[in-house]
């Protein structure tokens, strides 16, 4: 390396070694990052890639290793002395107050805090031109709690640029976006790093790496195994790198819809808090057939998995089950109704975490037989039941005594797939089935649902991640506001439209069409 | 500082912390002790003698241990599903005032019947007593533990009311008192001419008919799911109020066994002081046997050991008896921290 190259590091991890127990987190990691660079730290989930930023950071203290910024070794363990020497990072979720304005936001922790006197004037002065010079358009004087998604974020990136960060760490930063608002991101980091700032950029996203990084580093169970150039690299290579294997997705054969089983006909739902509830929304689910819902977070979709998982009924509206209304509709009565439910949260909802596998399994059919008889329970059947799941869903634990909290999410994602598939199922409320999975569970789950599909069920697949349902659903309809938009057939709609609908445009033109 | 969970602590780890914790306890009783002006290791060994070093000494904890059982159970039971029975002690005194309305001359049958009656009356109105908080919870969404709290007190001067009134002994000489239960209202001694009742076999039934519920029937099942995630207990479509419906009732019903068994075991009538706090001291005995029915019993037999020996203890040396307490409250607090150490490692940040 010349002496002229060398210059130009301003990150440098030599070393870095993290355990947690008997987990290694990181295992001797070594990075460079240079000016104007961004490098994309690639990685399914739990290979070490937060852990690794959280040192950088000084949020963690490292067990050995060092970090240097600029050519200085920052101490270990002390966040200020990270933002001191210019590094800014952006987290999954993000730090705001969301009762304060942006501008108190920003401000916020950056002023001394014994000075009498707060420069308000030059602070936005400052944040209006860090705003123009990064194209981060926001109103200084909204309160956070009113922005949307996209909006926070970038607050969080004024926060760290006006901070005078000189490096960018973005943790998973578009996992919450549409995808203008990622495209808006990476206009943002273009600027940037023409500016000469450096960007560390955390993603499972193969695509996004490909579009926006110099370089990808690619992280497995904590090592660093792979760098290369993206210019000459492909997503197929990044991904067997990321999983150690060959991965092939499933492949999705067309489909010939059957007869409609579950019908919403003009279902309302009330508003939760901020959260809003369904408006208007007619859905049809037919065998045979995989409809995507659309849409970013918080837009309406619990609501929906809500209604058809049995935990709310229609304000007005109906709900028909073969053509016909339930008379009671509770949790219960959706999965005797044989509708498998995929929860959103499988920590929160789906399981409970000090419970073994087998008591997981049975959570929703102990009453009937073979599982219990006139209140007592047949534990025998239900270990059976789970030790059949174990082995068909491919579900790596110890056994079925295993408490669940122990398991990987994919593993505890496989448990919950079993638990719902094995009764044959008519109809699959699938809700975020694979969020938070690496790739190789990805496809399991996929494929399991398209088993599902040619054996006749009907599937309602809700997810974020707009790629899985552009590649899965047979109709997409996208969700804004509660309201549903008409259902695209597959390939009729390219991300770009779909993402408009996903901003809240198209829904008053039809209705404006329809009056 | 951090904590980080142990996926799968080892046997020294699940065994030390709570040994050092009893090993703490008795450090911190004796430097008390010794503050008191005894001699540390005279005040344990008259502890331990008073606990268990005679016949007396011992059948005199068993009978303590049978109402500490009951409220350890009751406790225990409603603990286990997140609900947070503070109204022992109201049960309690429920279970005694229908032991005594039943146990008077009321049914004049014969023991084989009429027991058993008192004690399912007694349950009934335990259970209705916590039926209130209960629904108010899954209706209303009120904080039981405010409620079952308050009632107690409430409750405890409704008996004053019953013993000062519609309820008091004509030959009690003006005392507070209730009639003395009849003859065959009465539980035999387990053992002739021995001052041990049947309360305390009933006990350890209850123990074994807990256990049995919390890990072979279908309630036990949904009551660990609704204490440890309502929300997946809900999603998964288990009737989450029902069950808190349910737990009520045998909590409640469990924590009027103690009032029932004292009254027609022990006492014979009722008074104002039939429990010195044992429906308080129930949540101590459910917590250091962590929420298990088998683990109630052996509480219990600890936490009884305790006052009854530092009783005897405060009668041999003039050390206050308030060392009991003491020395319980330390050892649930150091229980606690012991509990989270085998579970956790603490790391430093």
């Amino acid at each position: 390396m010349t002496g002229a190259e060398a210059a130009q590091v301003v990150l440098r991890l030599d070393g870095i070694t993290k355990t947690f127990g008997a987990l290694v987190a990181n295992d001797n990691v070594s990075l460079a990052l240079e000016k104007g660079e961004v490098i994309a730290l690639l990685g399914e989930n739990g290979a070490g890639k937060t852990t690794l930023m959280n040192i950088l950071f000084g949020q963690y203290t490292a067990d050995a290793g060092t970090v240097e910024v600029f050519g200085q070794r920052l101490p270990p363990g002390t966040p200020r002395a990270a933002l001191e020497a210019g590094v800014g990072m952006v987290h999954q979720h993000f730090t705001l107050a969301d009762n304060l304005s942006v501008l108190d936001n920003i401000v916020l922790g950056a002023e001394r805090l014994w000075s009498a006197r707060s420069d308000r004037r030059g602070a936005r002065a400052r944040v209006a031109a860090l705003a123009e010079r990064f194209r981060l358009r926001v109103d200084p004087d909204a309160r956070v709690g009113a922005l949307t998604v996209g909006e926070r974020q970038r607050v969080e990136i004024l926060k760290a640029l006006y901070r005078d960060a000189r490096i960018l760490i973005l943790d998973e930063p578009t996992a919450v976006l549409t995808p203008q608002e990622t495209d808006d991101l990476f206009d943002t980091l273009r600027q940037a790093i023409a500016q000469g700032l450096s960007v560390v950029f955390i993603s499972h996203k193969l695509h996004e790496v490909m579009s926006i990084a110099h370089r990808v580093l690619i992280l497995r169970h904590g090592k660093l195994v792979a760098e290369r150039q993206v210019a000459r690299t492909n997503p197929r290579e990044l991904a067997s790198l990321m999983v150690g294997a060959e991965v092939t997705a499933p492949a999705v054969a067309p489909s010939e819809p059957g007869a409609s089983i579950l019908h919403l006909d003009a279902v309302s739902t009330p508003d939760r808090g901020s959260a809003p509830g369904l408006r208007d929304v007619t859905l049809d689910l037919r065998a045979g057939q995989i409809v995507g819902l659309a849409g970013v977070s918080g837009n309406g979709q619990a609501e929906l998995a809500a209604l058809i998982g049995g935990l709310c009924v229609p304000e007005t509206g109906t709900l028909r089950l073969d053509g016909e209304s339930p008379s009671r509709w509770t949790p219960h009565e959706a999965v005797q109704s044989g509708i498998a439910r995929i929860p959103e949260d499988r920590h929160k909802t789906g399981t409970i975490a000090d419970f073994t596998l087998t008591e997981n399994a049975i959570l929703e059919c102990y009453r009937d037989g073979p599982f219990s008889a006139r209140g007592w329970m047949n534990w025998r059947a239900a270990d059976r039941f789970a030790r059949g799941v174990i082995d068909s869903y491919d579900v790596r634990c110890p056994g079925p005594g295993t408490r669940i909290r122990l398991l990987s999410g994919g593993n505890m994602q496989k448990l919950i797939l079993g638990r719902v598939l094995e009764p044959g199922p008519r109809i699959i409320l699938a809700n975020q089935p694979v969020r938070g999975l690496d790739i190789g569970a990805v496809n399991y789950v996929h494929g399991r649902l398209l088993e599902a599909r040619a054996r006749g069920a009907a599937i309602l697949l809700i997810s974020e991640d707009l790629d899985e349902i552009m590649r899965l659903s047979d109709v997409i309809h996208v969700i804004s506001e509660g309201r549903l938009s008409p259902g695209f057939a597959r390939g009729s709609m390219g991300a770009a439209e779909l993402g408009v609908w996903m901003a809240g445009h198209g829904f008053d033109e039809e209705t404006r069409h329809a009056s | 500082m951090r904590l980080e969970p142990i996926a799968n602590p080892s046997m020294a780890r699940t065994l030390v912390p709570p040994a050092a914790a009893l090993v703490a306890t008795v450090v911190i009783a004796s430097l008390l002790a010794m503050v008191a002006g005894g001699n540390p290791f005279r005040v344990l060994g008259l502890i331990i003698e008073g606990a268990v070093g005679s016949r007396f000494a011992l059948l005199e904890t068993l009978n303590r241990a049978t109402p500490l059982i009951f409220t350890g159970l009751a406790v225990a039971v409603a603990f286990r599903a997140k609900l947070w029975n503070i109204g022992a002690e109201a049960q309690l005194y429920a279970g005694a005032v229908m032991a005594v309305v039943l146990g008077t001359g009321a049914l004049a049958w014969p023991a084989f019947a009429l027991l058993p009656t008192m004690a399912a009356a007694a349950m009934l109105a335990g259970a209705v007593i916590l039926l209130v908080p209960a629904l108010l919870k899954t209706r209303l969404g009120v904080d039981e533990v405010v409620t079952t709290l308050l009632f107690n007190f409430i409750f405890l001067l409704f008996v004053s009311y019953l013993l000062e009134g519609p309820m008091k002994d004509p030959m009690g000489m003006g005392w507070p008192k209730s009639p003395r239960l009849i003859a065959e209202a009465r539980l035999p001694r387990i053992v002739d001419g021995l001052r041990l009742h049947w309360g305390f076999g009933l006990a350890l039934i209850a123990a074994g008919v807990v256990w049995v519920i919390n890990t072979r029937t279908t309630l036990g099942y949904e009551m660990r799911a609704v204490g440890q995630n309502a929300e997946a207990a809900r999603f998964a479509g288990i009737p989450v109020g029902r069950v808190i419906v349910k737990t009520a009732l045998l909590s409640g019903g469990l924590a009027a066994l103690a009032g029932f068994s004292e009254v027609s075991g022990l006492k014979g009538s009722l008074t104002l002081d039939l429990s010195p706090g044992f429906g308080y001291s129930g949540i101590i005995v459910a917590m250091l046997a962590l929420l298990n029915p088998l683990g109630v019993v052996a509480a219990a037999l600890f936490v009884a050991g305790i006052f009854v020996g530092a009783d005897s203890m405060s009668r041999a040396v003039g050390v206050p008896t308030y060392l009991a307490d003491i020395m319980l409250a330390t050892a649930l607090l150091l229980m606690v921290l012991a509990i989270l150490l085998t579970r956790f490692r603490i790391l430093r940040e």
